[in-house]
């Protein structure tokens, strides 16, 4: 099966190619991100990825460097462009009823496993309805909104929906809908201790050749890959980095030719951007589209004035942690919605610029006054141990309130003690980040839901904000049939959030990614670096 | 004094000391205030030695830090020894079954590397000014009570020591008023090295993440500045010149007291 394809064969695959996208582009499926020039066949594509992921098993790992590397190897049905329109994938072409209840997939053709079987609509079946509920929550919340989902034929796939569910055609991001294989899973449904975890076996356009721990793990073409004449690349190899002043040497010097994620510490920025022979962008991170914020714990008297919550967001300068700490990259957060998330509306949004003069005169309504040591309020926060641009924060924030009067103790702990108190409720403050996913009934609800209040789960409402009306609206918004319906309980939303700010928002992260010239459509959709890869290749 | 170091020791640390109790005089403002612009090299207006990347003194910082560090220093260096003069007094002067049983907890110490210990006490109690020094004392106490253990066994059987055991006197008194004071001054001397080390230690500490969040310390200052050394050497400079000069004069102090402590050197340094 995995046999070289001759030229002539791979000439006729890449007037296929042509073809299969004029085709598609004519039949206007979905919107694919355009891409430059005439891609060439061949070459190695060398990157880093840091830290080294536990398992390159998308379906059982959520975490980002298991995506990075993994969504080489696994797909899932759709993947979502820069502006977050969902393109084909494993799907070829989709349909959904008019009262959006049923959404039909048919899968694309002469599609195989890296072992050669076949794929087929009960991988897909496998995926969704027996592995990846049991390995990925996020998975688990979509299933939740499923009444069934059916084969109606080896290569088509329904699913009927309890209830119209906007964000359905949303979820099948591959970090959250990776199709796994059945014929390697089905047998043994302890999916994690699988020893064929240590032997990825997808659908993607490379597949593993080895993985070298603490070194490299090196990736090559799938000539069985379905999409006739892709990917152009024959390997991608990932070398593993932990020391950020070598990473930042191996882009510059050339060794690597793609840099992304948090590879580059953000102080380093500045000065790769003026290096000619590389290309700079932040795109990439539309899909994930992470914002970070400081949870207040609503549950303890001194936070439960309002005032007392906008005077804090009016303390904090976050243009200057934009400007200084992040050095210029990403954005100032004002609301829950994040500016790439579907939904955002910036004109329903109440805005607190940085004004320390109206935090006092807030404080001073409350009845909030200060003491003989000038302080009015006493907070403790926890600080995120996620390197220092994190520390950094806590320290501004802290300074920052000591200017209003409110005085800060910074709490610091591991990365294992943060996660344990703060979905524990464990903490008065707390810097915490969160990834939106497309669509604000996949991860922006799940932070201010009362019925996600979940003790011990990381991710949720913990904070505690409880407000009826919020809760309906997130409602509405999820099960609205159309656009504008969603969009007008999206925007009351964001009015009521940014007006009660359970949560004090900070930014909207932005990653950097530097690559070499002669790489091409390395960075094609809103997964960035995670995408893959198929349509990358070198000059 | 003959020991021109030692001299040079002393002075420094007065300065150091000076510095840190007129910290509040030079510098008004906490050193945590953003003063001025971030990332100023030295010599800005009001700027002496630079500012950070949240625009924080330098300058003040490093006044603010020998505080720290000197506390720190001093009553971990303080912690290590009462834990060192108790256990190494206990062993050497009961022997036997005392002995081997506080021997072999001082072996156990001893042969965990101490930096990794620290690390998983301070971790394990959450940074604070408290832990840091309990967790340093902990780390450095083994040998001041191999120091102590063996003074106290040679002083033991001196007929001094009989002759009290003879008076009746207790155990506590001998302990305390007889022996002691003849076993202090290795201990004095140790002691002063240990404060130096001691001032490393909470540094490392601080350098990587584990100081106590809410004091500015010298340690901290480099942790935070090593990331921007290309950008900005003068955040990591200057508290590395501070810790340096501060732990070369205790250990010159430390030799000097040596010398004047130990009877053979002092007389090597007359004749």
């Amino acid at each position: 099966m995995t046999k070289k394809p001759s030229r002539a064969e791979l000439m006729g695959q890449s007037l296929q190619s042509r073809r299969t996208f004029i085709a598609a582009g004519m039949a206007s499926v979905a919107a694919r991100p355009a891409w430059s020039q005439t891609p060439k066949r061949g070459g190695t594509l060398r990157t880093i990825i840091n830290p080294e992921p536990p398992s390159l098993v998308l379906g059982i790992s959520p975490l980002i460097p298991t995506g990075t590397v993994g969504s080489k190897i696994y797909q899932s049905l759709l993947s979502y462009s820069f502006d977050l329109k969902p393109y084909p994938v494993l799907a070829k072409s989709w349909t959904a009823s008019p009262d959006g209840r049923v959404y039909t997939f048919t899968l694309q053709d002469k599609v195989t496993w890296h072992d050669g079987t076949p794929f087929s609509a009960d991988d897909v079946i496998f995926s969704t309805t027996k592995m990846l509920p049991e390995t990925n929550a996020r998975w688990r919340f979509i299933l939740e909104q499923c009444e069934s989902i059916k084969a109606l034929d080896p290569q088509t796939v329904q699913f009927t929906l309890k209830g119209p569910f906007s964000a359905f055609i949303s979820s099948f991001v591959n970090s959250t809908c990776p199709i796994m294989p059945a014929h390697i899973y089905g047998a043994n449904t302890d999916y994690r201790n699988n020893p064929a975890n240590a032997t990825p076996i997808g659908t993607g356009p490379f597949k593993l050749k080895e993985w070298k721990k603490a070194s490299f793990i090196h990736l090559v073409r799938y000539d069985g890959y379905w999409d006739p004449g892709k990917p152009y690349l024959d390997e991608v190899i990932y070398s593993v980095v932990p020391d950020s002043a070598q990473r930042v040497a191996a882009i510059e010097t050339g060794r690597v030719d793609l840099v992304s994620n948090n590879d580059i510490e953000y102080f380093d920025v500045p000065r790769l951007r003026q290096q000619k022979n590389l290309t700079f962008t932040t795109k990439g991170t539309e899909t994930r589209s992470l914002m970070s914020w400081i949870d207040v714990n609503l549950r303890l008297p001194k936070f439960q004035d309002k005032r007392f919550r906008k005077a804090m967001m009016h303390a904090i300068d976050r243009q200057f942690i934009v400007d200084k700490l992040y050095f210029g990259l990403g954005k100032v957060a004002n609301g829950p919605i994040a500016t790439t998330t579907r939904f955002h509306d910036d004109a329903a949004i109440v805005k607190y610029p940085y004004d320390p003069k109206k935090a006092i005169a807030l404080l001073d309504e409350m009845g909030l006054k200060p003491d003989a040591k000038g302080i009015r309020e006493r907070v403790s926060i926890l600080a995120l141990p996620y390197g220092e641009v994190w520390t950094r924060q806590a320290e501004l924030v802290k300074q920052l309130f000591g200017k209003v009067g409110i005085e800060v103790t910074i709490e610091t702990t591991d990365a294992a003690g943060w996660a344990r108190r703060n979905s524990n409720w464990e903490f008065e403050m707390s810097f915490n980040f969160l990834g939106q996913f497309i669509h604000p009934a996949i991860g922006v609800a799940r932070a201010y839901i009362s019925a996600n209040r979940r003790k011990g789960v990381l991710a949720s409402n913990v904070e505690g904000y409880s407000n009826p009306k919020v809760d309906e609206l997130f409602e509405q918004g999820a099960t609205a049939v159309n656009d504008p319906e969603a969009q007008k309980a999206y925007s009351e939303i964001q009015h009521i959030i940014s007006d009660e700010l359970p949560v004090l928002y900070l930014t909207e992260l932005a990653f950097p990614i530097f690559q070499s010239a002669a790489l091409h459509d390395a960075i094609v959709d809103g997964d960035g670096a995670s995408n893959d890869f198929s349509r990358a290749w070198k000059s | 004094m003959h020991n021109r170091g030692a001299v040079a020791g002393a002075v420094v640390l007065l300065l150091v000391v000076i510095m840190a109790i007129l910290a509040p005089v030079f510098f008004p403002a906490s050193p945590w205030d953003m003063v001025g612009a971030p990332l100023q090299p030295p010599g800005s207006p009001d700027l002496l030695l630079g500012s950070d990347m949240l625009g924080r003194n330098i300058a003040s910082g490093i006044a603010y830090g020998a505080r720290v560090s000197l506390v720190i220093g001093l009553v971990s260096a303080l912690v290590a020894v009462v834990i060192g003069v108790t256990v190494g007094a206990l062993a050497g002067y009961f022997g036997g079954m005392v002995d081997d049983a506080l021997m072999r907890i001082t072996e156990f110490f001893q042969t965990i590397p101490g930096f990794v210990l620290l690390i998983v006490l301070v971790a394990l109690f959450s940074p604070s000014v408290v832990s840091i020094v309990v967790a340093i004392g902990l780390v450095s106490w083994t040998p001041i009570a191999r120091i102590v253990r063996g003074e106290f066994m040679s002083l033991r059987t001196r007929e001094f020591v009989q002759a009290a055991i003879l008076m009746g006197e207790s155990n506590l008194r001998i302990i305390l008023r007889q022996i002691l004071p003849n076993a202090l001054s290795p201990v004095i001397v140790s002691g002063s090295l240990l404060v130096g080390t001691s001032i490393l230690l909470e540094s490392a500490l601080s350098f990587l993440g584990l100081g106590d969040p809410n004091m500015m310390s010298w340690g901290y200052m480099i942790g935070a500045a090593r990331t921007v050394i290309r950008l900005a050497w003068w955040m990591s400079v200057f508290p590395g010149l501070a810790i340096v000069l501060t732990v070369l004069a205790l250990n010159l102090v430390g030799d000097g007291l040596n010398e004047a402590l130990s009877p053979r050197m002092s007389r090597k340094v007359q004749a």
